[in-house]
């Protein structure tokens, strides 16, 4: 990073709630149906039609609020905020200005092992706008109103994150929060969390901050930094050469991995906000606040230390099996089973997360379930099969269709081998391998890797591979 | 055999359902009517094709004994209530094909009441104007003069009644747009508390002021219209989810524990004297028949045409932007390219006076002039309510003129403001959200001149009842 420039970012995050319905009308917000079939008068924006407010979205917002530690205000006033745009089918976008349901909070994110209080300005509710499809018809700009009126939660962090780093960090903390507290299924690509970033730079020292740009359409974590990097450097590079930064929004292409100007402050669009006159003010009573506390699922933070204390896992693995509901929920599950939580830890941190990491899945998308994990798991601890065998089952039981118990059948990994078993096929192996046994003896200790390859694929992976190196050792300095 | 049209609502009723005459009798006896005089007056600018069919309809359940409350009655809309598969234009050249998807609930609850749908009656452009000399498909006339305007904006469903094209008419006032029209062609007219009929379908002017209501020939008939179109609708959210009571019983109740409040103030600037003298006249006509009166204060309420003008505009110029040529309504041919389609679209199915009130509002609503107007404004309204509700502590009602004076010539008030001054004495009830209603009060040079009960709060049962008595003492709403 750069030693003279610090830059500053504030991020704007949007969460699609989950709820089934709208926020303003009754249609369905299901993801990925037919264009403008989910779209119902109200979201066409059809003379005559009026918005009724959906409550469950005022819930899922305090949930937020109470995760957050913020302050939630005593009403919730909806607002419209008028611009034009052929997705935007009234003409204004119903959302909140003043007294927004959530207000100052803060979450905790660690970089690097040093952990940061990040400041939350703000959280409101609005409705989400509709698609403009620009290249599916030639000469036509299509409209796609499934999406419109969709409720977002609009989280508005303080300009204190200091790099991309910490940007990512922050999103994955907001997205963990989210999914915990079950009021988004958080998933990026299907754009239920989106991203405006805030990027400006001043010297190290400096109060005053610098001119911002408005980072548009970032859509994954990788992009997020991916595209606050290319900024940061984008504006070092012009202030270095004299320029000044204009206040702007520009647009992240992930293509080209580059930024372009959408729109200066001077076309910024005066908004107009006025309170919505056919919504009334909805009072949040301390009570309602309280009930919302009370029943919070328990949290990312609250779950790491109570996974350290109950399941005697380090803190790196505690945070990182924390790092989804999902994952975490897993890890529940099996690690209830079995007599060795640390063991569930390390096989679900290892060698599960490595083939899902390699197949691009989520915990979720597993096609190790949960029970079979303890399956595995328990066979281990019973001692009826190895690790490698295990590992081998992980990785064929994902394209097969077999249950684990058929597959550890078919590749024979059901009988681990007694030390006689083990005894008889070392015998075998030096047998046939007299000259790099001499070889050994005379001092050529790499050797022994080869003997235990050799072990273990007479065993198919069915022996222990601590019991196969002591034998080993013993046999060949006979 | 007898004018059927010339019957009062309540007579109609009893006649349909002693089978005295029919549906289908009545019925025709309107169309041939309108057949006649719409081509002069401009009362509707659709009609309902069907309605000799649900004419027919409503007499076979009256036939089986199932028929509903007003079973048969036929009556006309205002064109800004959605009425599905039926043209919905709202007065304007935007909407001149546009075939609502969906019924408005005024038009259901009426649907389901039993009357019949004559057609859909004229108006000012989205219910802008006084005069309905705005509405893109041509002026009314005022049945009583046809030289003069039947005041706006809901000026055919205000002629249609007065003419006896039908027996009561839906309308909607958002700062006048049923009592001046219901004073300027003498009939009565009632707009009740806001959120008492649902806004659902009823196309949107400003929203916090917009309330449908009804045109009627008496305030008995009225009763029983707004009877059947009030009640909660969990599809407005701004409708408020209290009880109906029988606005029919307790319009016709012999009880006169009245205190009307007459402000004295407004009284004494009424500039017109004639329309002065008439006002005292109704006072007296009260008076004589037992009903108490008393001189109250209306804090503020002489800023209630500028807050007026700073907040209908506001909201209208929000309301309209979905007017964009984008999903329905008029869409300019061959657009260049985004901002053209919006620009021509706009410029081309709008009228001037619609155009002139979304600048308006979105000058006040823009950057460093928000709390100037738009704020500012809010805040006197409050005020305007709270004398409203300070003076509710006296009295049951308050008692104002109608209209400043009796209904103009076409094209003869060219000022803009003077136009808006047409709404000095109604637009009150809008801003605080009371119930009010304008009936006949005698005439000035054979035109007819009326005046206003504003209620308290969901009590348009006290107004209505104010009214009927004023009416069994006079003559007024039956010349």
């Amino acid at each position: 990073m750069n030693k003279e420039w610090e830059s500053v970012i504030g991020l704007e995050v949007h969460v699609q709630l989950s709820t089934e319905s709208k926020i303003f009308s009754n249609a369905p917000t299901k993801f990925g149906q037919e264009q403008n079939s989910q779209a119902s008068l109200v979201d066409l924006g059809l003379p005559g039609v009026l918005p009724v407010l959906n409550e469950k979205t005022i819930e899922m917002a305090i949930k937020f609020g109470c995760a957050i530690d913020a302050e939630i205000s005593s009403k919730a006033i909806f607002a419209r905020k008028n611009y034009f745009y052929p997705d935007l089918p009234k003409g204004y976008q119903i959302s909140q200005l003043d007294d927004p349901i959530v207000g100052k909070g803060k979450i905790n994110v660690e970089v690097d092992n040093e952990e940061r209080e990040i400041g939350i300005t703000r959280a409101h509710l609005e409705e989400d706008a509709g698609k403009s499809l620009h290249d599916k018809y030639e000469g036509f700009s299509a409209i796609d109103l499934n999406r419109a009126g969709t409720p977002l939660l609009e989280i508005v962090s303080e300009p204190d994150l200091r790099s991309a780093k910490e940007a990512v960090a922050y999103l994955k903390k907001i997205h963990s929060i989210i999914t915990f507290l079950d009021i988004s299924d958080g998933d990026m690509s299907q754009g239920s969390m989106r991203c405006d970033a805030n990027v400006s730079i001043r010297k190290f020292g400096d109060k005053k901050l610098g001119n911002r740009t408005e980072l548009k359409n970032i859509n994954s974590f990788r992009f997020v930094e991916k595209a606050i990097n290319h900024e940061i450097n984008r504006q070092i590079e012009l202030i270095e050469n004299g320029t000044s930064i204009e206040q702007e929004t520009r647009l992240y292409d992930a293509n080209k991995n580059e930024t372009r100007s959408m729109r200066s402050k001077e076309h910024a669009n005066d908004y107009r906000y006025f309170p919505d006159p056919d919504l009334i003010p909805i009072k949040i009573t301390n009570e309602k606040i309280q009930e919302i506390k009370e029943s919070l699922p328990e949290l990312p933070e609250q779950k790491i230390i109570r996974f350290m204390e109950d399941y005697e896992i380090s803190n790196y693995e505690s945070k990182n099996l924390n790092s989804s509901k999902e994952l975490s929920h897993f890890f529940e599950i099996v690690a209830d089973k079995v007599s060795s939580a640390e063991l569930a830890a390390k096989w679900i941190l290892g060698d599960l997360t490595a083939i899902l990491n390699k197949n691009n899945l989520n915990i979720k998308d597993s096609k190790i379930s949960s029970t079979d994990m303890i399956d595995l798991l328990k066979k281990i601890e019973e001692g009826s099969l190895s690790g490698p065998g295990a590992k081998k089952i992980i990785e064929l039981s994902w394209s097969s269709e077999e249950s684990i118990d058929d597959l550890i059948k078919k590749e024979g990994l059901d009988e681990i081998k007694g030390e006689d078993e083990i005894i008889k096929i070392i015998d075998e192996i030096i047998k046939n391998n007299s000259k790099q046994h001499e070889q050994y003896i005379q001092g050529k200790e790499k050797l022994f890797g080869f003997f235990v390859g050799q072990v273990m694929k007479e065993t198919k992976g069915s022996a222990d591979p601590k019991q196969v190196n002591e034998l080993l050792s013993k046999k060949l300095k006979q | 055999m007898k004018d059927l049209t010339n019957l009062s609502l309540l007579e109609q009723i009893d006649g349909l359902n002693s089978k005295e005459f029919s549906s289908v009798e009545i019925t025709s006896s309107y169309i041939e009517k309108i057949e006649e005089q719409n081509k002069i007056l401009n009362c509707f600018i659709s009609l309902n094709e069907n309605a000799l069919e649900e004419a027919k309809k409503s007499d076979s359940k009256i036939a089986k004994n199932k028929a509903n409350t007003m079973e048969g009655i036929p009556i006309a809309h205002k064109d800004i209530f959605c009425i599905k598969d039926q043209k919905t234009t709202c007065g304007s050249k935007m909407l001149e094909n546009f075939i609502s998807p969906y019924s408005s609930t005024v038009y259901e609850k009426l649907f389901n009441s039993g009357t019949v749908n004559l057609g859909k009656t004229n108006m000012d452009e989205f219910a802008m104007g006084s005069s309905n000399e705005t509405s893109f498909y041509g002026n009314v006339l005022n049945p009583i003069d046809h030289e003069r305007v039947p005041g706006g904006s809901s000026g055919g469903s205000a002629a249609a009644v007065a003419a006896r094209l039908c027996s009561f008419a839906t309308g909607t006032d958002t700062g006048g747009s049923i009592r001046q029209p219901a004073a300027f062609c003498g009939i009565t007219g009632i707009k009740p508390t806001y959120g008492r009929v649902s806004r659902w379908g009823m196309i949107a002017f400003a929203s916090s002021l917009d309330q449908g209501g009804i045109f009627a020939n008496s305030a008995l008939d009225a009763a029983i219209a707004l009877e059947n179109i009030s009640g909660f609708d969990k599809k407005d959210s701004t409708s408020l989810n209290k009880k109906v009571p029988s606005f029919f019983n307790e319009a016709s109740s012999t009880n006169k524990d009245h205190i009307v409040g007459i402000p004295r103030s407004i009284i004494e600037n009424i500039k017109d004297s004639e329309v002065k003298n008439n006002f005292y006249d109704s006072v007296e006509i009260l008076e004589k028949s037992g009903i108490k009166t008393k001189e109250i204060d209306l804090k503020n309420i002489e800023f209630s045409l500028p807050v007026y003008y700073v907040i209908a505009p506001a909201e209208c110029s929000a309301n309209l932007s979905r007017y964009d040529g984008v999903r329905f309504g008029h869409r300019c041919e061959n657009p260049k390219n985004l901002e053209d389609l919006y620009a021509r679209s706009r410029a081309e199915g709008f009228g001037e006076e619609v155009k002139k009130r979304i600048l308006i509002g979105t000058y006040c609503l823009s950057a460093g002039y928000y709390d100037a107007y738009y704020i500012k404004a809010q805040k006197v309204r409050n005020l305007i309510k709270e004398s409203f509700v300070n003076a509710f502590k006296e009295v049951s009602s308050v008692m104002m003129p109608t209209t400043a004076n009796v209904s103009f010539k076409q094209n003869s008030i060219q000022d803009p403001v003077e136009m808006y001054e047409q709404d000095i004495y109604t637009i009150p009830a809008n801003l605080a959200g009371l119930p009010a209603i304008s009936i006949p009060s005698g005439k000035i040079n054979n035109l007819p001149l009326g005046i206003q009960f504003i209620g308290n709060y969901l009590n348009e049962g006290n107004i209505l009842n104010l009214s009927n008595l004023f009416q069994q003492n006079t003559n007024f709403h039956n010349e």
